[in-house]
């Protein structure tokens, strides 16, 4: 059970949320929650089909209709000259050349290009209204043929004038010649043809926004379902060019989830933040789920193929990847650094191959954009590895765990630098691996087949020993890559005069718990109590700034900021209780919330200190500014690497061919934890998500670029009774270059998982493929095929 | 547009408003009474963020017009503490780590109670199948199962 916040360090206590009270008695503030007085509604009109000039819109009906306050069109998005939505990242082709990115408008006024993209927007008295006279915009679309699967893109008609062959760029990682050379001397070498399958994010809060343009002040202040508020207040100012920063106030409350499809600044907060501003009036506007499945960025989406060669030791030699990767219509924000730095930079995984070498084509195609969904990058990374490593061992004849641990990088090798640019920090691979084995029961496995199979049934047990690079991100490393922005943390640690802390980050929590993490964290630092320290995010008008949360970077990147904060707290309460007791500052100590004299029964408490900052009577003014309320910027140095072993056990049904998973094990490294109780929520609902990739989850457009599954009836989410409980535990190897020792925990689930569960599955029934999601029609058709039935 | 009048008694009260005849009852709780704990998912009755008890049943409150309800009784999850204590299947939720983002939750906590109280013999596979209609997208459910397993034990005390 866990425990309560007695003692005063509570790091590695699984403390209560202290979040959670709002939101089991329904006293959540979500977006959607918020109403300002005098507030219209918005409905957005949005292309039916994948691909088609507009020839005309015609609003007058609509604008005539009951109610409707002003129609706005994509025609004068561009009158106005509002800038594109941009993508932050600059990926560079293999001759040198730029990425090609076509121009993002905010809305669409003379040709669409996916189903789903806005065309014009209704302001009305009321959502019914708005969304009634949306139905009256007529506009004509001159249909053009759709490019919708990503191999046949590069191959399609130019769907951009200026992006030839539909590709954005085509990009590579490591040394081709020396991997090709040491494949083609190989004397084993296993090929493998994958697909990612495409996902659509499905956060359950949908995306919302409320635009208020104070006309007085030539202030917006927008409230919106972001994970990077102060990201959307950069985006407005530096490239859609709406407001100057200093007039905008960007309010991201409480998120009901994100998984990285509410990083992205998309059409709809701009548009109503636009017309707000030209109106003069507050606009809501809040997604139906159909637009969700539409118009979030979805994740995923990647064709590969590639070859692992080995030497008669089953001793790794060369690896190389093709991939291609569907970008969507639009380069989104995150986009081109999702199939590229967070990619091609994991193919090394666990792993000492000397030689890899990445090829990467990303193309466009007339679907909705395509970017960051939890893990972004890395499980596409690991399921590849995952998947070539397994059949590399059966096609060797050798125990899957065998040929991995023949490979793993030693903790003796670390920092080791890998053939793909990253340099591990540290690991210990084999820990996880055999702490893995034991709770998975590895050695009565064979056992449990056979009674499986007395049952008639089909069981199987597939591995995964993932890695993956969080803490987003070492700035000039992020910007020597293309990066448009620092990847920094800012934190203030606010002691009040009474003694109790309010603590402002720059990450932003959609359910991660920070408001305790990050309380736990600054609490233990300053010997106070976690119900002392208040955790504010989510608001460009409180905090400095702050680059939001993703990549698993909150706690590595932001709490480390807060870390840094904090000891200034402590560095400026020694100098203070130092004048007090009459003493040096060196030679004051500071444990569990006292400031003492050394060798001397002389203290003060952290609460004494804290109220003589503000009522300075006893106080050093001539060296040392009243008030004890110290901020940090914090630039890691490098990235963070999670890493662990994910083992899935499944039976499966040969009549049926449903796969149950009787057992998942997981076992992770994510270095110094705070809160075990939040890091193994974490860990569920990631695997929860890979689970859902692996046998569910499919994002399916047909021929004409229609999506075909745009609601809960079509797109299959896991639900309770469809997921086992989860064996999780942890192995610790604290990050060596952050001051907290954390790695990050955030994406470790999805990204490990899946390749975990193929693995099992392809195991059970005897084959070496299966693409994802592997559902029972897949599955029987396999045993079939297989002739195993 | 015509408005029609409802009567109904919401966390005990009587209330009577008026709305037009498409008005769903969660658009009612959340758009006319403010109360905001009741949410929105999706819009084609599957997410379950949106259940409320309506005569003390689990029903998702998107599906039902505010005149169908007419002189029922309905509960939030603002109603189910009471004035000092929350309901144990609040505090389950949160003593298990049953919930990250909240979204999902007031709809879980509803259909979790609307289980224990009718469900004879409550074990892991019966609480997976009944919260089956109740999307969360966070916990991977395993700690909103052990939460209702715990919250069960506390309601038959």
């Amino acid at each position: 059970m866990v425990e309560q916040s007695t003692s005063k360090s509570t790091i590695g206590k699984s403390v209560l949320r202290k979040e959670d009270k709002r939101f089991i008695t329904g006293k959540g503030n979500y977006t959607d929650d918020i109403n300002i007085r005098g507030q219209a509604y918005a409905y957005f009109v949005r292309s039916p089909v994948a691909h088609a000039h507009i020839k005309s819109i015609d609003v007058s009906a609509a604008q005539a209709a009951e109610d409707v306050i002003k129609v706005l069109t994509g025609i004068e998005v561009a009158a106005d000259g509002l800038g594109a939505l941009p993508c932050g990242w600059m990926v560079h082709s293999k001759d040198g050349s730029e990425m090609k990115q076509p121009f993002h408008p905010v809305m669409a006024g003379s040709k669409v290009n996916y189903v789903g993209e806005p065309v014009a927007l209704v302001v009305a008295e009321t959502y019914l209204a708005a969304k009634n006279a949306a139905e009256l915009v007529e506009v004509d679309y001159d249909d053009l043929d759709a490019v919708v699967n990503v191999l046949d893109a590069q191959g399609a008609p130019d769907i951009y004038e200026d992006v030839p062959g539909n590709t954005a760029f085509n990009w590579e990682l490591g040394e081709r010649e020396a991997t090709l050379e040491a494949i083609d001397k190989a004397p084993h070498v296993t090929k493998i043809r994958l697909v990612n399958n495409r996902l659509i994010p499905n956060a359950l809060e949908p995306r919302a926004a409320i635009s208020d343009y104070n006309t007085g002040t030539d202030e917006l202040t927008l409230y919106t379902t972001s994970q990077n508020p102060h990201m959307v207040r950069l985006v407005f100012t530096a490239f859609v060019q709406l407001a100057p920063e200093h007039k905008l106030r960007i309010i991201a409350p409480d998120v009901g989830g994100g998984f990285g499809s509410k990083i992205f600044i998309y059409s709809e907060e701009t548009a109503i933040s636009w017309a707000s501003m030209k109106l003069g009036i507050p606009i809501k506007w809040t997604a139906e789920r159909s637009e969700s499945f539409l118009t979030d960025a979805h994740g995923r989406d990647h064709v590969s193929d590639a070859e692992l060669a080995m030497d008669d030791d089953g001793k790794f030699l060369a690896l190389h990847v093709k991939t291609t990767a569907n970008m969507g219509a639009y380069l989104s924000l995150f986009a081109s650094a999702v199939p590229t730095y967070l990619y091609g930079t994991l193919m090394a995984g666990q792993y000492k191959t000397p030689n890899v070498y990445v090829e990467v084509d990303a193309v466009y195609t007339n679907t909705a954009p395509v970017d960051a969904y939890r893990g972004a990058g890395r499980p596409e990374a690991t399921y590849l590895l995952e998947r070539i490593v397994e059949s590399a061992a059966r096609e060797m004849n050798l125990d899957p765990v065998e040929l991995r641990r023949r490979n793993f990088i030693q903790p003796e090798d670390f920092p080791y630098q890998t053939p793909v640019a990253l340099e591990y920090d540290i690991g210990d691979y084999e820990a996880s691996l055999a702490k893995a084995l034991d709770m998975a029961g590895y050695s009565e496995f064979p056992a449990r087949k056979e009674e499986a199979a007395a049952r008639g049934k089909l069981r199987g047990i597939g591995f995964s020993c993932y890695i993956e690079a969080c803490g987003l991100a070492p700035s000039q490393m992020a910007g020597s890559l293309g990066a448009g922005v620092g990847l920094w943390e800012s934190g203030e640690v606010r002691v009040n005069p009474t003694g109790s802390v309010t603590v402002l980050t720059g990450s932003h929590s959609h359910g991660q718990g920070h408001e305790t993490t990050f309380a736990q964290l600054v609490a233990s630092k300053l010997g106070i109590s976690v119900d002392d320290v208040e955790v504010l995010h989510g608001d460009t008008g409180k905090m400095d700034f702050g680059m939001g949360t993703y990549g698993s970077r909150s706690l590595s990147v932001g709490g480390s900021a807060l870390s840094k904060a904090s000891d200034k707290v402590i560095a400026k309460g020694k100098k203070i209780a130092a004048h007090m007791m009459k003493s040096d500052a060196d030679d004051i100590d500071f444990n569990d919330g006292e400031f003492t004299v050394r060798d001397s029964n002389l203290s003060k408490t952290f609460q004494e200190i804290a109220f003589a900052a503000y009522v300075p009577h006893d106080y050093p003014l001539d060296e040392l500014e009243p008030g004890l309320s110290e901020k940090a910027f914090y630039d890691p140095v490098n990235f963070t690497y999670p890493a662990g072993t994910h083992i899935c056990e499944v039976e499966i049904d040969p009549d049926t061919g449903v796969v149950e998973i009787v057992k998942f094990t997981a076992v992770d490294d994510f270095g110094t934890i705070i809160n075990p109780m939040i890091v193994e929520g974490q860990v569920h609902g990631g695997i929860a998500q890979g689970i859902g990739q692996a046998l569910m989850e499919a994002c399916v457009y047909d021929e004409t670029g229609q999506l075909q599954t745009g609601s809960y009836m079509d797109y299959c989410m896991p639900r309770a009774d469809d997921l086992p409980n989860f064996d999780v535990a942890m192995t610790c190897t604290p990050c060596t270059h952050n001051p907290v020792g954390a790695k990050g925990c955030g994406e470790a689930g999805a990204i490990g998982s899946p390749p975990a569960i193929i693995n099992a599955v392809t195991d059970a029934i005897g084959v070496m493929d299966i693409d994802m999601p592997a559902t029972p029609e897949r599955v029987w058709r396999a045993i079939q095929e297989a002739g195993r039935a | 547009m015509t408005s029609i009048m409802v009567n109904l008694i919401v966390n005990g009260k009587a209330v009577t408003m008026s709305c037009s005849p498409s008005t769903t009852l969660v658009q009612l709780i959340r758009e006319k009474l403010q109360l905001t704990g009741t949410h929105v998912g999706c819009d084609t009755t599957q997410c379950g963020a949106c259940t409320i008890h309506l005569n003390g049943r689990a029903v998702k409150s998107c599906t039902v017009l505010a005149v169908q309800a007419e002189g029922a009784e309905i509960t939030t999850i603002e109603g189910i503490a009471s004035s000092d204590e929350l309901h144990p299947m609040q505090s389950s939720f949160r003593e298990c780590h049953g919930l990250q983002c909240g979204f999902c939750t007031p709809g879980m906590i509803m259909s979790a109670i609307d289980l224990v109280n009718r469900e004879k013999d409550l074990t892991e596979e019966t609480i997976r199948e009944g919260l089956k209609g109740n999307i969360c997208r966070c916990t991977g459910y395993h700690n909103i199962v052990k939460a209702v397993s715990s919250a069960a034990s506390k309601m038959k005390e």
